[in-house]
């Protein structure tokens, strides 16, 4: 009986707290609603919107339906049957009662160069089509309808969902029979860009710790009055526009420039070093704009380090260099992951630095994703380049995760 | 009290204003420099001549907005000055009218390349062309193969970096009479030409994308010879005193020029402001303001004796000039782009 009362009695106390952590949740959720909401609608989904576009484009869906259909069970082989080319007729119509040959032309124009002119060209000539035969009169109007090349680049591009976005940014395409292969090797260019930017990256992060660490040490231990002016030295340029530090270095390293001019005075050089449109270029004027995020978590775990530690190590017999590899660099450990991580990831999205002090085959892929969305208007590849760069970025992160855990990174 | 009834006063003034006998139009061209002529040699000239009233806008070549405008049916802009490539395009699309000439009272044939699309009058035409820095070059270049002569012309030369113009070049330099270029380009083995005798040059050239660098670049002697818009070298050369020269052998035109955006609710004001702007009086005018060329051929007597031999489209600089193919960048932009990136990182 008392037991009964006791559990009955339990059980109310039990759903009670539960009751006041669900309350105190759903209050809290509350408070941050607005904030919540502010990174759903101007980040999240612009993102993902964006990102969409890399594997969805309905432009020959929505505007060739009847010759989707129609290719439907066309075995590609040969020219399609009569069929096809009375609704491809068909559908110019309706094309050119609205007007939207041109994004056909655009989008047939990515598959097949020079389709674009030829595509705008039928569709008004095709007009004066009334009666059958279709066939010998659209072929009549451009001889690019006897080719089965055409019409499989129409069926291929008329599922919305595709994937000539993506294939296209690993430098793979689909050949006329649908099978995907490498493309020609004068037009593969994106693979070996995104492979840069990653070695781009790596290689600047790796010689940012190389430089931070030591200057990370000295602040650490210095007297706290000059520590904080050699704090000052570090963050004013951090403070400064990235523009404006890229084309000081744009200055610095040209061939007339200061650097070459003073090479040349000392006699160490006749001809000036190519500092400028070069991988040195790129690499000097990224790694002195990366330094201070690579540098400033490193510090501040250092700073966080008791010395007692290192005292501790040295006074049971450790020697110096044993002590810090053995004690000290594994404390710094969060500081080093956080600043490297930090690093590698800006570097990922720099292309203003590439464009105006890096070579020709310095550029990055955020050049190409800013080309393909300002110059090209060509959003689809944009999105897919994007979306690959992501992803890369993600997977690297899940491999640091499991190799240092993310649970270590530290800023301070 | 008083302010309310005023204000009251004023707004039912406004509402019941009959619409005034004067048309009035958006036209839109391109800011700055630019809209200042633009400005000086139509705007203001029109409101005085006729009483219309032009309303002045400014963009940057984004097609994106005519469209939206036609597509929600909501034209506020009547006239666009737009540059050849984006006329092509607008045109193809419809967002832009096709011209009625004779209701300009205009002779197409008077205008350079206004048979390049049926929506455009041109306004002017602006060049790249080969410049250099006179005190440094003693025997100064006298044809555009000076661009690939390295053992004449040693040292770095600045490029654009695209395709247009340098496959062009490449091609003349190469032996290809300028009249069959085009021709030539649109098969594989011409692009391959083009792209063979670009690689003769390729560890010498600096590549450049604004067109503030070109004259930078030869100020600061990083460059010998290098490519650049006409109007960025004769102003550095004018206006800032530089020792530069242009190169007139070969030089790449291209055009912009008026478009009427479909379904503009002032179409006959802006028939009357293009017929006004097309005028070769007018023309000439606007290269007292800017040296570019204009479009129409007639203009050219009208214009002063000293700007005359700095614009690209004066009949002695001409004589071996030609005109970029809007048509064919149109079609191959894409894909030569590409190539032309795989081949520059290479």
């Amino acid at each position: 009986m008392l037991r009964g009362f006791e559990a009955a009695h339990g059980l109310t106390l039990k759903r009670q707290f539960i009751a006041a952590e669900r309350r105190a949740h759903l209050h809290a959720l509350f408070l941050i609603l607005p904030l919540l909401l502010f990174v759903l609608v101007t980040f999240a989904a612009p993102v993902v919107l964006l990102l969409t576009r890399a594997v969805y484009d309905p432009s020959i869906a929505g505007t060739l339906p009847r010759t989707v259909a129609a290719l439907q069970d066309w075995d590609g082989r040969d020219v399609p049957p009569e069929k096809a080319f009375a609704a491809l007729v068909e559908d110019f119509r309706t094309v050119s009662e609205r007007n939207t040959q041109a994004f056909i032309g655009k989008r047939l124009n990515y598959e097949i160069p020079g389709a674009r002119s030829k595509v705008i060209a039928s569709v008004r000539k095709s007009q004066a089509i009334a009666a059958p035969p279709y066939k010998e009169q659209l072929i009549a109007a451009d001889k690019m309808w006897g080719d089965r090349l055409i019409w499989a680049k129409i069926k291929q591009s008329g599922e919305p969902f595709t994937s000539y976005y993506l294939l296209r940014s690993l430098d793979l395409e689909r050949d006329v029979d649908g099978k995907i292969g490498p493309v020609a090797a004068s037009q593969a260019i994106y693979l070996a860009v995104l492979w840069r930017t990653f070695y781009i990256s790596a290689l600047v992060t790796l010689i940012t710790l190389l430089l931070a660490y030591p200057v990370a040490l000295m602040l650490a231990h210095a007297p706290p009055q000059t520590a904080n002016i050699l704090l000052i030295f570090i963050l004013v340029p951090f403070w400064t526009s990235l523009l404006v530090r890229t084309t000081a270095w744009f200055v610095l390293l040209q061939d007339n420039g200061p650097i070459n001019d003073a090479l040349k005075f000392l006699q160490f050089t006749d001809e000036p070093l190519k500092l400028i449109f070069s991988r040195f270029g790129t690499l000097t004027a990224m790694v002195y704009i990366q330094l201070p995020f690579t540098l400033l978590p490193i510090y501040s775990v250092m700073k966080g380090i008791s010395p007692s530690y290192m005292r501790a190590a040295r006074s049971l017999g450790g020697g110096p260099l044993y002590s810090f590899f053995r004690i000290y660099l594994p404390l710094t450990m969060p500081g080093i992951g956080a600043g490297c991580l930090l690093t590698f990831i800006l570097c990922l999205g720099y292309y203003i630095t590439p464009a105006l002090v890096g070579g020709a085959g310095d550029q990055m892929v955020s050049g190409i994703i800013a080309l393909a969305l300002n110059q090209e208007n060509n959003w689809g590849k944009a999105s897919a380049l994007s979306t690959i760069l992501l992803l890369a970025t993600l997977s690297l992160f899940f491999v640091y995760n499991r190799l240092i855990g993310i649970d270590k990174v530290k800023l301070g | 009290m008083k302010l309310r009834m005023l204000s009251a006063a004023v707004i039912l003034a406004a509402l019941f204003t009959p619409a005034s006998a004067q048309d009035s139009l958006t036209v839109v061209s391109w800011g700055g420099a630019y809209q200042d002529s633009v400005r000086k040699a139509f705007f203001e000239p029109f409101m005085k001549e006729t009483g219309d009233k032009v309303i002045e806008e400014e963009f940057n070549g984004e097609i994106a907005k005519i469209r939206a405008m036609v597509e929600t049916n909501n034209v506020t802009w009547d006239v666009v000055e737009n540059d050849s490539m984006t006329t092509m395009a607008a045109c193809a699309e419809g967002i832009v009218e096709k011209i009625d000439w004779d209701k300009l009272g205009l002779k197409r044939d008077d205008f350079i390349s206004a048979d390049a699309s049926e929506c455009v009058v041109p306004s002017i035409l602006y060049a790249t062309v080969v410049a250099y820095d006179t005190t440094k070059l003693t025997d100064p270049p006298t044809s555009i193969t000076a661009l690939f002569d390295l053992e004449k012309y040693p040292g770095k030369r600045g490029l654009q970096k695209t395709p247009f113009v340098n496959l062009e070049w490449a091609l003349i330099a190469d032996g290809v009479p300028v009249g069959e270029v085009y021709d030539v380009l649109s098969t594989p083995e011409g692009v391959d030409r083009a792209f063979a005798k670009l690689d003769t040059i390729k560890k010498d050239v600096v590549w450049w994308e604004a067109g503030a660098q070109p004259p930078q670049m030869l100020v600061d002697g990083q460059v010998v010879l290098t490519s650049a818009w006409n109007g960025r070298i004769y102003k550095a050369a004018q206006e800032d005193k530089k020792p530069f020269a242009i190169l007139w052998d070969h030089q790449a035109l291209d055009w912009q020029g008026w478009n009427i955006v479909s379904g503009s609710k002032n179409r006959e004001a802006a028939y009357k402001f293009i017929a006004f702007a097309g005028r070769a009086d007018r023309q000439a005018d606007q290269t007292k303001y800017i040296s570019y060329g204009p479009g129409n051929k007639l203009s050219i007597p009208d214009i002063n004796p000293e700007i005359l031999p700095h614009l690209p489209t004066n009949p002695e600089n001409m004589k071996t000039g030609f005109i970029i193919n809007a048509k064919f960048w149109a079609d191959n932009l894409d894909s030569l782009r590409e190539r032309f990136n795989v081949w520059v990182a290479q």
